[in-house]
């Protein structure tokens, strides 16, 4: 099979500009025709005139092999092209039509006809058959029991994943407590500052917004017995207990978790990992290790910042709409909210920090190697720990009211 | 499988890597199965083939990266995979690996990344630490590159770096991943005349997955050829040899750049 040269294809395109060239380019695209007459010997003539350009208008393909078929038995397709203005890909996809249409019947399809440049493209075209088990097939797409099938695999294999990912984590922590694994300082330090002092900014305006919001509905509520001051109550315990917690560890959660994902996800792509894998150094220790542990050092701190500011949002509504005084709110608050309230929300912090990075650096690790899979793996290092965070906060508050406090 | 007897098992000294029936696969889909082969000891030993038959998934085999489907891969007649980890470990300390793109690590400077490996494995102290890192540096000319962060220099000159990296614990073997891949033809003959000079001088054995005629002819004493369609190795030998002695046609026209059968004949 001899695929045409280089030089012969280039002499075809050359000739289209050609054909280009010579016609009159003030009219607009003239739209392409076609007629089919008919000889005794069983040959039919396809005659092409006018532009077949993708920008001109140009019969359908099927419209085409229609009347070639409305010629009743044909043996022979010849074709006539003197009045071929311009012509591009929009001609050769239906010459293509044409001849597939052709095979199927058993037609001979002679293309001396054509224009030389056409006939080396179509020759192109052809010249490589596809590949035998190439295409995609839609193979499982339809069957119900294969969807349900490779969702439970694929399920299985994730689970399998996520279980090695925490066994893995779970021996690291081990090696760092026994004073095996190594956790570089310097990398320590800076991620400890990205995810601590950096976050400071975000968290403070949410929470103060967290601390305005809540003071707001509590107070219209409050208002109605004449009790506004119980507002300070409100807001003290449910930032400490529960929303400083919370909102911090869904800051950290969009912001960090989503910055870890998409740091090792790259480091994946770029074959920085296996780099460490081959020297013997295990990325759960040099990798993750510092991200866990930086986000439970942070993450408490950062929880009872964001309950401070939100004790000050729920302030400003007080002192400044419900007319109790600073010294007064800051009493009842102080009045109402016991060190238990503040150790639960710190503890809760700590663990919604070991998720926040796990989910962060599972999804990073787990990542496929190109850019697209870089953005898959930041969406769901979020999705993954947002959904942790809520369910593990669910399960906190089962356990305190079990036991009571 | 009853083919030459396993030179590496033999305790042939010249023998430092063999592969035996390796059958490399993800899944169902088997990419190449039944690779024999062994790599001397000093050797700079050429993994070719066209775009897609595996050459790079069977680097990373041999460099640990992942676990074959079955078969063997003995560093000096002991198997990579049939021990424990910290046996692989320390196989593998004695190998440097160059990858495709350099994989430097980018949030550390240049010096930073080729320290790195002799922080962890040797009790040297900063000061000689800092030197054997100049040192390095200045082998692949980057001297004075210290404190750059990968992302400030060419990729060229990253290549080189994570050169650097690859050479910083004295490797006895050297794996090198497309070495030329996105280089110009000044660096990437730059390039084969370093790894000849590395050989050379440090005897190291050097292992270079390549599709580049130039590289393959200039430095290969050696070589294996993996084929997408036949799915196994189709030749080994000298590049130099296989490009008029191979049996396969296929390999022929690879080493001698033709696109049909019987042209190379001229």
């Amino acid at each position: 099979m001899a695929v045409p040269s280089p030089a012969g294809t280039l002499a075809a395109f050359q000739n289209r500009e050609k054909s280009l060239s010579d016609h009159p380019r003030h009219h607009g695209p003239a739209p392409g025709r076609f007629a089919v007459t008919q000889a005794d010997d069983g040959g039919v003539t396809l005659q092409i005139s006018g532009d077949w350009s993708m920008q001109a208008t140009v019969p359908r393909s099927a419209e085409v092999t229609d009347s070639i078929a409305a010629a009743g038995s044909v043996r022979t397709v010849t074709f006539s092209a003197e009045r071929l203005g311009r012509w591009d890909s929009a001609l050769l996809t239906v010459l293509l039509a044409v001849r597939g249409f052709a095979e199927q019947r058993g037609i001979d399809v002679d293309p001396s006809g054509l224009p030389e440049g056409v006939r080396k493209l179509l020759h192109l075209a052809e010249a490589v058959p596809e590949r035998s088990g190439a295409r995609r097939t839609a193979a499982g797409r339809g069957n119900l029991l294969a969807r349900v099938g490779i969702g439970v695999t694929r399920a299985t294999s994730g689970l399998r994943e996520a279980l090695t990912f925490v066994g893995e984590g779970t021996l690291s922590v081990g090696r760092l407590l026994t004073g095996r694994a190594r956790v570089r300082r310097s990398d320590l330090l800076v991620i400890v500052q990205q995810t601590g002092a950096q976050a400071l900014p975000i968290v403070s305006l949410i929470s103060v917004l967290v601390g305005l919001i809540l003071a707001f509905v509590g107070a219209v509520q409050l208002e109605m017995f004449g009790a506004q001051i119980f507002v300070a109550n409100l807001v003290g315990i449910a930032m400490t207990r529960e929303m400083g917690a919370m909102m911090a560890a869904i800051i950290m959660a969009g912001r960090t978790g989503a910055a870890f994902a998409a740091e090792l996800g790259t480091m994946q792509v770029n074959e920085e990992i296996d780099a460490l894998k081959t020297l013997g150094i295990a990325p759960m220790d040099f990798l993750v290790l510092p991200r866990m542990i930086a986000l439970v050092l942070m993450m408490p701190l950062l929880a009872l910042y964001a309950a401070f500011m939100g004790i000050v949002g729920g302030a400003l509504v007080g002192v400044g709409m419900l007319d109790i005084l600073f010294s007064q709110y800051l009493n009842q608050t102080f009045a109402a909210v016991t060190l238990n309230d503040v150790a639960i929300g710190v503890v809760k912090a700590a663990v919604f920090g070991v998720l926040v990075a796990a989910a962060g650096c599972y999804r990073g690790m787990q990542c496929g190697r190109s850019a697209a899979e870089v953005g898959k793996a930041a969406t769901s290092a979020v999705v993954t720990a947002i959904v942790l965070i809520v369910v593990m906060d669910g399960l906190f508050a089962v356990v305190t009211h079990i036991l009571g406090v | 499988m009853a083919m030459t007897p396993d030179p590496a098992r033999q305790g042939d000294a010249d023998v430092i890597i063999a592969i035996d029936d390796l059958t490399m696969a993800f899944g169902s889909f088997v990419l190449q199965r039944d690779l024999n082969f062994t790599v001397r000891r000093g050797d700079i030993f050429i993994i070719m083939g066209g775009s897609g038959c595996g050459k790079s998934t069977l680097l990373r085999h041999m460099i640990g990266l992942i676990e074959p489907a079955q078969g063997r891969i003995l560093y000096d007649g002991e198997s990579l995979w049939e021990t424990d980890p910290e046996a692989r470990v320390r196989i593998l300390r004695r190998t440097g690996v160059l990858y495709q793109r350099g994989a430097l690590w980018t949030s550390m400077t240049l010096a930073e990344n080729v320290a790195l490996p002799l922080q962890e494995y040797t009790r040297l102290g900063r000061a000689e630490i800092a030197e054997i890192v100049s040192l390095k540096l200045a082998l692949v000319g980057l001297k004075g590159f210290e404190d750059y962060l990968p992302s400030e220099i060419s990729g060229g000159m990253q290549k080189r770096a994570a050169l650097a990296r690859a050479m910083a614990l004295d490797p006895e073997i050297l794996f090198f991943d497309e070495p030329s891949a996105g280089l110009d033809p000044i660096s990437s003959r730059l390039l084969d005349d370093l790894i000849l000079e590395l050989r050379d001088s440090l005897g190291a054995t050097i292992v270079v997955v390549t599709h580049e005629l130039a590289s393959i002819f200039t430095i290969g004493d050696n070589s294996v050829f993996l084929d997408a369609e036949a799915r196994t190795m189709i030749a080994s030998g000298d590049p130099n040899r296989l490009r008029v002695e191979a049996e396969h046609p296929t390999v022929r026209r690879f080493l001698n750049r033709s696109a049909a059968d019987g042209a190379e004949a001229a």
